[in-house]
């Protein structure tokens, strides 16, 4: 083990930590804007919004992030989408991510029981006020640890994005490792700071989760 | 005579192919309380339920207050008629269904609030009264969560109220309950058939039954076999199926 390798370039593999952060939290926020809408239009009684959000998150789940992203930032410019190595990250595993959180979002929603949704429809309230009033709110406390779960996967599949050349953490390791010849120092680096973020973040969604779980 | 509240004339339900209400007729005045009894299976939460319309009608017709209730109308058109409806019909469920994350008081005004009935100083007076009415004004903060059994489906009982409905439809509202505590939501019950509200009283508790009720129907298979005063059909039942049924439930 090179340390005093490791001690000199940790910083850059920092700065790429950053870039992993910001790709990641980007693209969950941009799943769970995605996913949210998905979620309601899969359980809206309109197949007009029902039957595309079923097909996003077969689509997307069914296929590859990998190739999802290659045809985002490699195919996009034959169909006049031109956009750069971050921006087309974020979107690609933005979109990827969104599809589980669909999911996962749905899947709280009709968690609840369904003796609430009948007893705010007996006291004389519609359906998008129970959904809203009754339903989010306890679907809410469910599906914190779940999208947790979604976003560290996230995380951690943001690597990917390395293949078209986002300088974060995989791709600086790479680069290292064909100026070092020291392949086993830089994964651990790596590695290590992939679990700082994810222990972080992982603690983030517990106290989320506590917090919310708290009142009731 | 005025005309009946509720009025149900040829009722039929299926459940895909199996028929669960096969024409039932019956006729509620304001301010009478039916007692609706028979073994499980007979349908009597599925005939409740088709008064308010958590079940859909399979044939037949039901008024309520003078307006067809199964009406046909293009989905929006329903809606609006069914939260207009429901607003006047109450429901108290056997499990609650108590907002998990509201407190007892928030419970009881939110839909009155949502809907715009009154502002927010009125909803708490009020919902303080309903509270208050039903013994828990001191319950007011907790959450369903923190409440018993039988507290939680007073508040139930409470927020139903809070709509001022002109009819109530319980459904077994005290069979999930501690035998020790049947007897403080029966009392609530018993004091809102005093104030003169209309009600259903869908139980098991025959002996409940016949001391709140005015009429009582017995229901097997999906039809009607008896019904009358709780004096009759109680002490006096004429059909064989009522008198196998008391028999069975007294003997247990
Ligand atoms: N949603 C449903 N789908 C299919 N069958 C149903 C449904 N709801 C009720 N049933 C059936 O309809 C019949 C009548 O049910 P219902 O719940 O009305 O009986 P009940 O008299 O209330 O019985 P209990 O005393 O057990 O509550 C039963 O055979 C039941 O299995
Ligand atoms: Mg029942």
């Amino acid at each position: 083990m090179d340390f005093a390798l490791i001690g000199r370039i940790w910083p850059f593999f920092a700065e790429a930590a950053w870039v992993t952060i910001e790709v990641s939290m980007l693209a969950i926020i941009l799943g769970l804007i995605l996913g949210f809408a998905a979620a309601l239009a899969s359980l809206s009684r309109n197949v007009l919004l029902r039957w595309p959000a079923r097909a996003y998150v077969s689509v997307f789940r069914g296929t590859p992030a990998l190739i999802q992203l290659f045809l985002l930032y490699f195919g996009g410019p034959q169909i006049g989408i031109h956009l750069g190595p971050f921006e087309a990250g974020v979107i690609g595993l933005g979109i990827n991510i969104g599809a589980y959180m669909c999911e996962t979002i749905r899947g709280a929603i009709l968690s609840v029981d369904k003796g609430q949704t009948e007893a705010g429809r007996c006291l004389g309230l519609g359906q998008t006020q129970v959904m809203r009033r009754v339903i989010l709110p306890q679907a809410a406390r469910m599906m914190v640890r779940p999208l947790g779960v979604n976003a560290i996967a996230l995380i951690k599949g943001s690597a990917i994005v390395s293949t078209i050349s986002v300088l974060e953490l995989s791709y600086t390791a790479h680069r290292y490792i064909s100026s070092t010849y020291k392949p086993f120092e830089m994964f651990i680096l790596a590695s290590i700071f992939y679990l700082a973020i994810v222990t972080v973040f992982s603690f983030g969604v517990k106290k989320i989760d506590e917090r919310v779980a708290l009142e009731s | 005579m005025s005309e009946p509240i509720v009025k149900i004339r040829g009722l039929k339900k299926n459940f895909g192919s199996l028929q669960v209400l096969k024409g039932i007729d019956m006729d509620i005045d304001q301010g009478q309380i039916f007692a609706l009894i028979g073994a499980s299976g007979s349908g009597k939460s599925t005939l409740l339920r088709t008064i308010n319309q958590l079940e859909e009608v399979t044939e037949g017709e039901i008024w309520f207050d003078g307006e067809l209730v199964n009406q046909k109308l293009p989905h929006r058109q329903r809606e609006a008629h069914l939260n207009r409806l429901r607003q006047n019909i109450g429901m108290v469920f056997q499990h609650f269904n108590l907002f998990p994350h509201l407190t007892a008081i928030e419970n009881v005004t939110m839909a009155p609030l949502m809907l715009g009935r009154v502002n927010k100083a009125e909803a708490i007076e009020q919902a303080k009264k309903l509270l208050d009415k039903v013994g828990l004004s001191d319950r007011g903060d907790y959450y369903p969560s923190k409440l018993s059994g039988g507290q939680k489906q007073r508040v139930a009982i409470a927020r139903s109220l809070a709509m001022n409905p002109k009819l109530m439809l319980f459904d077994e509202v005290t069979s999930a309950l501690d035998p020790e505590l049947v007897g403080e939501v029966n009392r609530v019950m018993k004091a809102l058939a005093e104030e003169d509200m209309t009600m259903i009283i869908v139980t098991h508790d025959l002996r409940f039954a016949e001391d709140v009720s005015d009429h009582v129907i017995f229901m097997a298979d999906g039809l009607v076999v008896e019904e009358g005063p709780p004096s009759l059909v109680f002490r006096a039942p004429q059909e064989d199926r009522t008198k196998s049924f008391l028999q069975q439930v007294f003997n247990d």
